[in-house]
């Protein structure tokens, strides 16, 4: 029970590890910076893995495990305390980020071993896991939510990491302040939830929802308002429509970043606060229409812009916001498990795929565009498998994990709305088709690049080792969940189960055991649309890229209009500029900064400035210097006081 | 005999302060400002004796004594600064004795 009782361990570790090496580091050497920022996440690690020991013995009514060390903020009412807690999702997502990170450590000491400030990337990027442990740990929305405002901070900085060049600086800020605006939702959101149930804890807030009448104190209108604005938060911090525009920028950040905050975790906060959020989620149908409809639309619009991108980061980018629009979806309409397996899985195929890039770019010596690759497959063998891997696996080819977990989001929403099933449907198919693009192009065919002037090279060890983990998760991940498909129990559904059954609305027993017989359930998960679709992806790439590559170039010329409208990403950029931020430029310099600042504020100074110099540049007229011009004023005085009191001796008469 | 009204002694003491405040004010020469000074302290000087002799009083009388010893302190040592400031300036125009004006 030694973990469990002493939680804060845990996000104790990376924090020591980025003060460390973030205070002292500069005089490290690069072993000791190494061995402080992967030893701090391997001890994390390694602390997960008691916990998961110890959770296990641990008795079904003590679930969640809830320690509270200390009372954090008390004012009247509100009352928070920094209290840590275990559940299974938590579980689940501890495993996640730990794992990842420590891989993602391990890898960067190799694709940052040329760097500029070593020792800052390391102390930052174990500065993220604290926060992101912080934010999965938390008992209570607040603390909930220092978590959240920390990993967007160390994003911002991570992005920035090379401040020198102009580009990254300004998508650092971009994706600050992009998220900062779904923050203000969920700000709101938070403060709306302690309104109603006049606490913050999750345990608290979830018990007064057991039997509460949908008429009584707690409506469902006040419900579907907490959880739309919770929802506006988990948007900007997951990219989602119409937030969405920081995350394809953020790949201005160093690849092992993308891997870890951009594709594996942070961006998955957003799902897992509405899974957290579960039982408020499921007694407001709207939002979860919304959640649902948002999901779908994000995974179906972000898939059409990833069909053109040529710079190979930027296909992933846009990738990640269609599979977090996938687990919303799954979370939309109900099946929070398959939800958040999609994340799981998620972390590991493209975290892969971001990590696998990283060592192809590195093996490019920077190249990042497409166009320039080609042929790279018996170059760098053991990234091209990896990748191959992580593609079948994203592309939801059965037998791989993305297969799982998609088709059962698919299912899922097949069940509750036919066009969001449609549109995911579609997404899926895209998905498979930009992915084997990315393949095709990257490792297949001529080399298009100067043989002479690029050395393509395989990564160092400490590259691919972590490359070949995550390559055996992404294969066997899926498995977790797959006996469901072949009409067995669902081994991860189970495990999940009481996060999503214990304060579900009477009525919704936890999600829907399978019903139908083991055999249609094999037959129809092989030959379902999603593997349909998803061959067809493949088949259409492999015919584009391989068997005719003149093909994509006459398709772009017939459809010049919808390729170009695409290629620029439905020009949303440029519509945000024209509509937002122009306007709020405008605004700022000829309202905020020539009236307010200039003429107000600067005015209201300069003005008490002035008139104090005015009136003494004029009194200084009477301290002349002269005498006799004081005698004058003296004798005038004395008149007054003598005429006055004569006046007032004479009233008195 | 009869009693000269003090209010005789007043108009003429008024009168003598007067003079000396308008020498005060438009003279330049710093002598004659000193004068001035004089004439005002012996207006005052003849009030103050009026007043005691009309009330029957010592303390008026004591005061003009004081007022004579301080003004002959203040002659003295008035003096004295008039003739450095003459040494050094050669002048006893007021109006170019102006080194601390701002």
């Amino acid at each position: 029970m030694f973990i469990l009782d002493h939680l804060w361990i845990i996000i104790a570790l990376p924090l020591l590890g980025a003060a460390i090496n973030g205070l002292l580091g500069k005089n490290f050497s690069k072993p000791i910076v190494n061995s402080v920022g992967i030893g701090s996440i391997a001890l994390a690690f390694l602390s997960f893995a008691e916990l998961v020991r110890e959770f296990t013995q641990l008795p079904a009514e003590q679930i969640p495990w809830v320690k509270t060390y200390f009372t954090w903020i008390t004012a009247g009412q509100f009352k928070v305390d920094f209290s840590l807690q275990v559940d299974q999702l938590t579980i689940i997502m501890l495993g996640v980020v730990t794992f990842v990170s420590l891989l993602v450590h391990i890898y960067s000491t190799g694709y940052m071993a040329h760097e500029e400030g070593y020792y800052r990337f390391f102390s930052y990027l174990n500065l993220f896991v604290f926060f992101m442990l912080t934010l999965v740990l938390a008992a209570n929305v607040v603390l909930m939510f220092v978590g959240w405002e920390g990993v967007g901070l160390c994003s911002y900085l991570l992005v920035g990491f090379w401040f020198l060049k102009q580009s990254a600086i300004s998508a650092g800020k971009k994706a600050f302040i992009t998220t900062r605006i779904g923050d203000f939702g969920f700000t709101i959101g938070i403060l709306l939830l302690f309104w109603t149930f006049k606490s913050v804890d999750f345990g608290t807030i979830f018990k007064q929802l057991i039997g509460a009448q949908p008429d009584a104190l707690i409506s469902t209108s006040v419900l579907t308002t907490i959880c739309l604005l919770l929802f506006v938060g988990a948007v900007g911090k997951s990219a989602q429509l119409p937030l969405y525009v920081w995350l394809p920028d953020a790949m201005e950040g160093p690849t092992p970043v993308s891997a870890l905050i951009h594709a594996a975790t942070m961006v998955t906060a957003g799902v897992y606060m509405v899974a957290r959020m579960n039982p408020l989620f499921s007694r407001a149908p709207i939002a979860m229409f919304v959640v649902a409809l948002i999901g779908a639309l994000t995974a179906f619009y972000a898939a059409t812009i990833g069909l053109v991108q040529t710079d190979i980061k930027k296909v992933l980018a846009y990738s990640t916001v269609s599979q977090l629009g996938y687990m919303f979806l799954g979370l939309g309409v109900g099946a929070y498990a398959s939800g958040v397996f999609h994340l799981m899985t998620h972390a590991f195929f493209k975290g892969l795929l971001f990590l696998s890039a990283g060592s192809v770019i590195h093996a490019m010596g920077g190249d990042q565009e497409m166009p320039h690759m080609g042929g790279l497959r018996t170059k760098i063998p053991i990234t091209f498998w990896c990748m191959f891997i992580a593609t079948f696996a994203i592309a939801g080819i059965p037998g791989f994990a993305g297969f799982f977990s998609k088709d059962e989001i698919l299912e899922a929403a097949r069940a509750s709305n036919p066009f969001l099933w449609a549109l995911g449907l579609i997404g899926a198919g895209f998905t498979s088709f930009y992915m084997f693009r990315l393949i095709f192009l990257t490792f297949f065919g001529e080399p298009r690049y100067d043989e002479h002037k690029v050395h393509v090279h395989e990564s160092p060890y400490n590259m691919t080792v972590p490359l070949i983990f995550l390559a055996i998760l992404s294969t066997v991940g899926g498995w977790a969940a797959a006996p469901h498909l072949v009409g067995g129990t669902d081994y991860f559904e189970k495990f999940l189960h009481p996060v999503f059954a214990m304060y579900a609305p009477a009525g919704v027993e936890g999600p829907p055991e399978a019903v139908e017989a083991p055999g249609t359930m094999l037959f129809h998960a092989l030959t379902g649309w999603p593997v349909i679709i998803a061959l067809a992806g493949l088949l259409i790439a492999w015919w584009f890229y391989i068997k005719s590559p003149q093909t994509p170039k006459k398709l772009a010329e017939s459809l010049r209009g919808p390729y170009t409208l695409v290629l620029h990403k439905y020009y949303v950029d440029e519509l945000y500029n024209a509509v937002i931020i122009q306007p709020l430029l405008w605004i700022s310099t000829n309202v905020l900064w020539h009236v307010v600042d200039e003429g107000v504020i600067d005015g209201t100074v300069n003005g008490v400035a002035r008139v104090s110099r005015d009136t003494g540049s004029e009194l200084r007229e009477i301290q002349s210097g002269n005498a006799r011009s004081y005698a004058t004023w003296v004798v005038i005085g004395a008149v007054g006081v003598t005429v006055l009191m004569l006046g007032l001796w004479g009233m008195v008469r | 005999m009869s009693i000269v009204p003090i209010s005789y002694y007043l108009v003429l003491s008024a009168i003598l302060f007067g003079l000396g405040i308008v020498a005060f004010v438009f003279k330049r020469n710093i002598i004659t400002i000193f004068m001035a000074i004089e004439l005002m302290l012996n207006a005052v000087n003849l009030a103050f004796v009026a007043f005691a002799r009309a009330h029957n009083q010592l303390d008026g009388l004591v005061f003009v004594f004081f007022v004579i010893v301080v003004a002959a302190a203040e002659s003295a040592v008035g003096l004295a600064i008039i003739i450095t400031l003459y040494q050094n300036r050669q002048t006893l125009n007021i109006e170019r004795i102006n080194l601390l004006k701002f």
